[in-house]
């Protein structure tokens, strides 16, 4: 046993690792395959309701309000505006990111809908309503049908957006 | 690939929790980490195994550790033809329900014992553990009971 840990160097076992796991085999649906493919060429593709004219990305594949399929898809830009946010300063398990970031609701330009994103190359004090945020994207040959293809948003240095273009989407 | 067809990928979702086990279960998985058997005295002198903080029959605290096995006698098991992934051995085994020698109640383990026709109601078993360096106070330490005396 020499140079082996020994039981009371170890000491009783108090806790015992359960862990539970789930395997999934997951499709995305022929709608935000789409969005996802968009991603993976570096871009937003949304998808316009034929009825009310709103944009939706990622897109369902259905308009929500109207009920009926999108089937228009409308290329989407780089550009969008920060509508609300939350700055994490809350240690978890699996945190992939240093603490403190944020993350924000980002509506792009020509959207009807924001999504989720996070915001980088700004201090945590200076994050707000309105700001206008560029997606900064993975190099080109590591661009994947995910969102991991998209690394973050950062501030383009334009001056922010007016409240009434976002009020609506809060 | 057609534009329209639609993405598929595989998704893991796991939880990675951590149980405290108590005096009770710690013991008994302490044990296992030494290569021991433990149950627990019960009401009226009954040894229970896995222990128990409490004697499921009559709910009295239970009492000393004793150690039981290292063999036993299968009272009841079921043959796994195809083991899945999650499983403990990767061939053939069987469920099993094992009264371990100085236990009164039966507790569930694999028994590893080549085919269905080697093991039956009444059989006798052994443990076998995993290598000292391996357990880590877990009931994976036991590897699987085998025959006593078999080939296994």
């Amino acid at each position: 046993m020499s140079g082996q840990t020994t039981a009371e160097e170890l000491g009783p076992v108090t806790t015992l690792a359960t862990p539970i796991r789930l395997d999934f085999e997951f499709t995305p649906g022929v709608a935000q395959s789409r969005f996802l493919r968009g991603l993976e060429k570096g871009k937003f593709v949304g998808q316009r309701c034929p009825t009310c004219g709103k944009v939706y990305v990622p897109s369902r594949g259905s308009c929500p309000t109207d009920g009926v399929p999108t089937t228009e898809d409308v290329d989407l830009g780089n550009v969008g505006t920060v509508t609300t946010y939350c700055v994490v300063n809350v240690p978890f398990a699996g945190q992939s990111i240093e603490i403190p970031y944020i993350c924000a609701q980002v509506l792009l330009d020509g959207a009807d809908i924001s999504f989720m994103g996070l915001i980088q190359e700004i201090p945590t004090d200076e994050i707000r309503m309105g700001l206008r945020v560029e997606a900064v994207w993975v190099e080109p040959e590591e661009l994947t049908p995910s969102l991991a293809s998209v690394r973050y948003f950062r501030p383009n240095g334009e001056p922010d957006a007016d409240y009434e273009t976002y009020k609506d989407y809060l | 690939m057609p534009e329209s067809e639609a993405l598929h990928a595989s998704h893991v979702l796991e939880y990675p929790y951590s149980r405290s086990v108590g005096p009770v279960i710690g013991a008994f998985l302490t044990g296992l980490r030494d290569g021991k058997l433990l149950g627990v005295r019960g009401t009226g002198g009954s040894v229970i195994v896995p222990p128990t903080e409490y004697d499921p029959a009559t709910g009295e605290d239970t009492g000393e550790l004793v150690e039981v096995g290292p063999g036993g006698v299968v009272e009841s098991w079921a043959w796994v033809p195809n083991p899945l992934p999650k499983h403990p051995l990767a061939r053939p085994f069987a469920w099993a329900l094992i009264r371990l020698d100085g236990a009164d109640t039966a507790m569930l383990h694999v028994v590893d014992a080549g085919g269905p026709d080697q093991v039956a109601t009444g059989d006798r078993v052994t443990v076998r553990f995993r290598p000292a360096g391996e357990r880590i106070g877990a009931m994976a330490d036991i590897e699987a009971f085998v025959p006593e005396g078999g080939a296994s």
